[in-house]
């Protein structure tokens, strides 16, 4: 949490511009998934300490805490934020979409009834302990919504600003493609492209030659 | 058995839970505007590297609103206040060392915690921490395995030369037979520290309840049992009174078995004195520099070979780094120096160690522990043989091989479980010939004279490995059948994102004969599994998975033998699918499992209908006997232990093709193979997950990341803009084949997968690269600015670093 002020005057006293009001407590009223939840915080507060800690929505994760691993990306406005970087109040008013708000079971716990991206995370077992998952998953969100139809690159590149420790990428590439291709048709059958288990067989012939191309 | 669930790519249980944000990690218990508040703790850390603590002034950080403890060591009451323990002694541990749970007089690495704050939030917690004055005398650090053996100065008063450990380990004569062997060659490698460096870092919420005296605590660990253990005898409970729960954990990778750190006994100990939750959840730069981290070895190999490449004599000597204190013990060099022999049969070898203090940060085993140094040191030297005597290194590699029909293969060694080093397993040359036409070794070198001739380096390299996996003592299942017919299966082994929660389902499945939605698995809670060791060393699967098998054959023997009696047959005559037990050949013979459950036990109150409807099961009770039979216990549940002779050996094979930019002397690569032998799989999707996360942290430990710490022993790159962890952008797609020898010493013929992704990577990149430039690899990582450096004073070198016939 870097540089800290030190008053503690607990009194919401308005402050000098410029200088971090030390202490100072506001509320801050968010639309979060659709719902308008507030609660009283210092403005040093951060967007993921007020979601986790305040609004008890605990589906965001604080991987670093400086804004490069990614786990703590939330959607502001439908744009992907690193919500350890935003401060509760700058957020004030605005619409934020957390892991909670892209999908939850229906009643029948029909694993259908999620989001394609959560959907797709399952098929292709794109998690393992599930820390880095929230931050992928809202970035994925926001960005098949802006490129419906990614190729394996752009796929690539829209996953590059986060960090996994679990799961080494390869299936998050995957599913980065399957939810594209749930969003388009949510029946798409899984196919073998993204759930073959390889064996030497199949691998052998798989661009055989990529050290040449 | 009716194999349905074990062997198939089953999606996983946890998804849903974790996919939708409903996943609970230690930092997540009791927030929200409904959840019982903790207090959050903050910690002064040292921000020196070695130095005396003179004076401690916590004065003004008192009048920070909202603070509500304070702590420094002369706190700690009773042992609480004592060193923290030597996990796992050892003879050649001749002078272990370990610090307390806050810093008594002296600190000896930038990050250890010196003064607990306790305040409403962590903002007024780190708010007080700034407002502590510690005075310090400086001493001076210890930084680097040079350093540390020179012993200029020392990290612990009473050990003048630094030296925490030394062993020697020997087959044969290794010196005499690299002086009479016909051919020999000496030379140094070394490998840079890294870290396990999960996503979550460390977590601890402890609650007190003072009207029953009991400590519930949540922590990130790897071993709750053992952290419960802990805690019981740090602040003097018993350990009935502690309960220890391992939660979702995001990602453990080594770091989080080491127990107790320091604040699973401080916030406990607050909690119990505050009355009130208390939390502390690790941020990042905490993590980089008051964890652990791992790695740092440097290596001398002298090796005498024949014509053919054989190896007759192999002798090794390497300093290990284990930083200011070793409350693991000497796991990681004790696993370098015997796995090592990866899947060769060296006929004399000998391997000496030191494992010297440093005021840096503790070592302890990150995935893969002490392997990819041991299998960088035998792989490089397999291709300097391969360079020296003309040949393919495949053919080398092949000359060493241990045969099929040579296992069990005895390496005459004591391996880390202080059992013999005795492979159960396993087809090495098999795996080299799958390796090869994966990777289009022989082709290869008509594309690499291609390439070149357009003026593009492309190098080809291999790594292979042999890992010793389900190291003992133990570990136990509990299957547990409700009247509803669900079953629940608990083990006190922890998940780390594994999916435990899935495979040992699968595993229950088959063996009870139950659908596996049916079946709810709980991990790491010492509420429902008392006794457990913990994950690591690749062990889960093998461990807990055989101990669930077993629980679930015996709750599987029960189940039949009430049916039997109800049906009035004989068990034998009986079978389970679905969760029903009929007759074999007259399926209408029939009882639910349900109905069952509730038979096993003599008080049947009808609380649900399966109890109503067992009732017409029920025969009149023999007044003359007990209703629960001598040797009978009433409920439908099996609980069992597995407890092997000894580790059993996984091996794999990689190799990569890399292609390296002639100006900027960027490592690209092309293209990677694993061939991997962990014998039976239980879920082929969660053994592949295991293996590509493993190549990326080894990808990681080969090309980007070091701990760059100055000579003054601070940490220079402590934070993720500065530590270079693989974004998907630097992993390659990996293709993957499977080898399955299975395990003869466990019921299901497994081996442990968890590691083995990351044991080979750096030597199989060192091969690559090598093969590309023609330039001797010695030491990793190598980032471009390293390669490019060497291939700029290349022609600096002498004759012997360059290999023959290749310009760099």
């Amino acid at each position: 949490m870097s540089e800290q002020v030190r008053s503690t005057s607990r009194n919401g006293a308005e402050v000098a511009t410029g200088t971090v009001p030390a202490g100072a407590r506001s509320t801050v009223a968010v639309t979060v998934n659709g719902t308008h939840r507030s609660a009283e915080v210092e403005s040093r507060r951060t967007l993921s300490d007020y979601l986790r800690h305040d609004l008890g929505l605990t589906g965001t994760h604080v991987g670093c805490e400086h804004g490069v691993c990614g786990a703590c990306t939330v959607l502001l406005d439908g744009t992907p934020v690193r919500s350890c970087l935003v401060f509760a109040v700058t957020a004030a008013g605005h619409q934020v979409t957390t892991a909670e708000g892209l999908g939850q079971l229906d009643e029948s716990g029909d694993p259908n009834s999620l989001s394609p991206v959560q959907r797709a995370f399952r098929d292709c077992h794109a998690l393992q302990c599930g820390f880095c998952t929230p931050g992928f998953m809202t970035t994925i969100t926001a960005g098949i919504a802006e490129n419906p139809d990614p190729t394996r690159d752009e796929a690539v590149e829209m996953i590059a600003g986060n960090l996994c420790r679990c799961t080494g990428y390869q299936n998050i590439v995957d599913a980065v493609l399957r939810a594209a291709e749930l969003a388009k048709d949510p029946a798409a059958p899984l196919t073998d492209r993204f759930t073959e288990h390889s064996d030497a067989a199949h691998s052998a012939d798989q661009d055989a030659d990529g050290a040449g191309a | 058995m009716v194999t349905r669930y074990f062997g198939t790519a089953v999606k996983r249980t946890e998804d849903l839970r974790l996919t939708t944000g409903h996943g609970r990690y230690t930092d997540d218990v009791g927030t929200g505007p409904d959840g019982e508040h903790a207090l959050e703790v903050a910690y002064l850390r040292s921000p020196h590297a070695h130095a005396r603590i003179l004076d401690i002034d916590v004065t003004d950080a008192l009048d920070v609103e909202g603070v509500v403890a304070i702590y420094t060591h002369e706190d700690l009451e009773g042992a609480a206040g004592e060193p923290l323990p030597v996990l796992i002694p050892h003879p050649g541990l001749h002078a272990a060392r370990t610090g307390y749970a806050l810093a008594k007089d002296t600190v000896r690495h930038v990050g250890e915690s010196i003064v607990m704050v306790v305040a409403e939030n962590r903002y007024l917690a780190e708010d007080a921490v700034n407002r502590i004055r510690v005075d310090y005398e400086f001493l001076a650090p210890v930084v680097g395995i040079e350093a540390s053996r020179a012993a200029a100065s020392t990290v612990h008063d009473d050990v003048p030369d630094n030296v925490a450990a030394h062993l020697v380990q020997e087959r044969g004569d290794a010196r005499a037979a690299v002086a009479g062997a016909p051919h020999t060659l000496e030379y140094d490698l070394s490998i840079e520290r890294s870290a396990s460096m999960p996503l979550e870092g460390k977590a601890v919420h402890a609650k007190w309840d003072a009207d029953d005296a009991s400590l519930r605590v949540y922590s990130s660990t790897q071993a709750s049992t053992s952290v419960r253990a802990a805690i019981a005898a740090k602040l003097g409970l018993a350990l009935g009174k502690v309960e220890v729960i391992a939660p979702d954990v995001g990602g453990g990778f080594g770091v989080k078995i080491v127990h107790p750190w320091p604040e699973e006994i401080t916030v406990p100990m607050a909690a119990m004195r505050l009355g009130r939750p208390v939390k502390w959840t690790e941020d990042r730069r905490e993590h980089f520099i008051s964890a652990a981290h791992e790695r740092g070895q440097e290596h001398h190999v002298r090796v005498g070979f024949d014509d053919e490449g054989r190896i007759l004599g192999l002798d090794v000597t390497f300093w290990h780094d284990n930083g200011a204190y070793t409350p693991y013990g000497i796991i990681c060099p004790i696993v370098t120096s015997t796995q090592l022999l990866g899947p060769y049969k060296p006929a004399n070898y000998r391997v000496e160690f030191s494992s010297v203090y440093t005021n840096t940060v503790i070592v302890t085993p990150y995935r893969g522990a002490g392997r990819p140094q041991g299998v960088f040191v035998m792989e490089r030297t397999m291709d300097r043989i391969a360079q020296y005597l003309g040949r393919d290194r495949t053919q080398v590699r092949s000359a060493n091989f241990i045969l099929p029909d040579e296992f069990p293969y005895d390496q005459g060694l004591i391996f880390q479980d202080g059992r013999p080093l005795i492979y159960d397993s396993g087809n090495y040359p098999d795996q080299l010939t799958m390796l090869k036409e994966m990777i289009g070794w022989d082709e290869f070198p008509a594309l690499q004279q291609q390439a070149r001739a357009s003026g593009r380096l492309l190098g080809i390299g291999l790594g292979c490995y042999v890992e010793g996996t389900g190291p003992g003592p133990y570990e136990g299942a509990h299957v547990n059948v409700q009247t509803d017919g669900s079953v629940e299966v608990a083990i006190g082994l922890t998940s780390q994102g594994q999916g435990h929660q899935t495979v040992f389902a699968q595993i229950v499945a088959d063996e009870l004969g139950v659908d596996f939605d049916k079946i709810r698995v709980v991990t790491g809670d010492t509420r429902r599994f008392g006794y457990a060791v913990g994950t690591f060393a690749s062990r889960a699967a093998v461990m807990s998975g055989s101990a669930v098998a077993l629980a679930a054959r015996k709750t599987k023997a029960k189940a039949l033998r009430v049916a039997a009696d109800v049906l009035e047959c004989n068990p034998d005559d009986l079978e389970i699918e679905s969760g029903l037990i009929s007759m074999k050949g007259n399926p209408s013979t029939s009882i639910p499992l349900g109905q069952v459950a509730v038979l096993s036990n003599p008080l049947r109150y009808a609380f649900d209908e399966a109890a109503k409807a067992a009732t017409q099961f029920a025969k009149p009770a023999d007044p003359d006997k007990p209703p629960v039979a001598e040797g009978e216990e009433p409920g439908l549940e099996g609980k069992d232990y597995y407890s092997p002779p000894r580790s059993t050996f996984a091996s794999g094979m990689h190799a990569a093709i890399v292609e390296i930019d002639a100006d900027t002397s960027e490592i690209a690569i092309r293209k990677y193979c694993v061939v991997h032998d962990c014998g039976n799989l239980i879920n082929p999707m969660i053994v592949e997950g295991q293996v590509h996360g493993g190549v990326a942290q080894g990808v990681g430990g080969a090309l980007y990341e070091v701990m760059a710490y100055d000579e003054s022993g601070q940490l220079q790159n402590a934070s993720f803009m500065d530590f270079l962890m693989p974004y998907v952008t630097e992993v390659p797609r990996l293709e993957l084949g499977h080898q399955m020898t299975p395990s003869p010493l466990n019921p299901l013929g497994i081996k442990g997968a968890g590691e083995a992704g990351v044991i080979p990577v750096a030597a199989t990149i060192a091969s690559a690269v090598e093969d590309a430039v023609g330039l001797r690899i010695d030491a990793m990582p190598l980032n471009p600015s390293k390669l490019f450096e060497l291939r700029a004073t290349a022609t600096a070198l002498t004759t012997n670093q360059v290999r023959e016939g290749l310009t760099p």
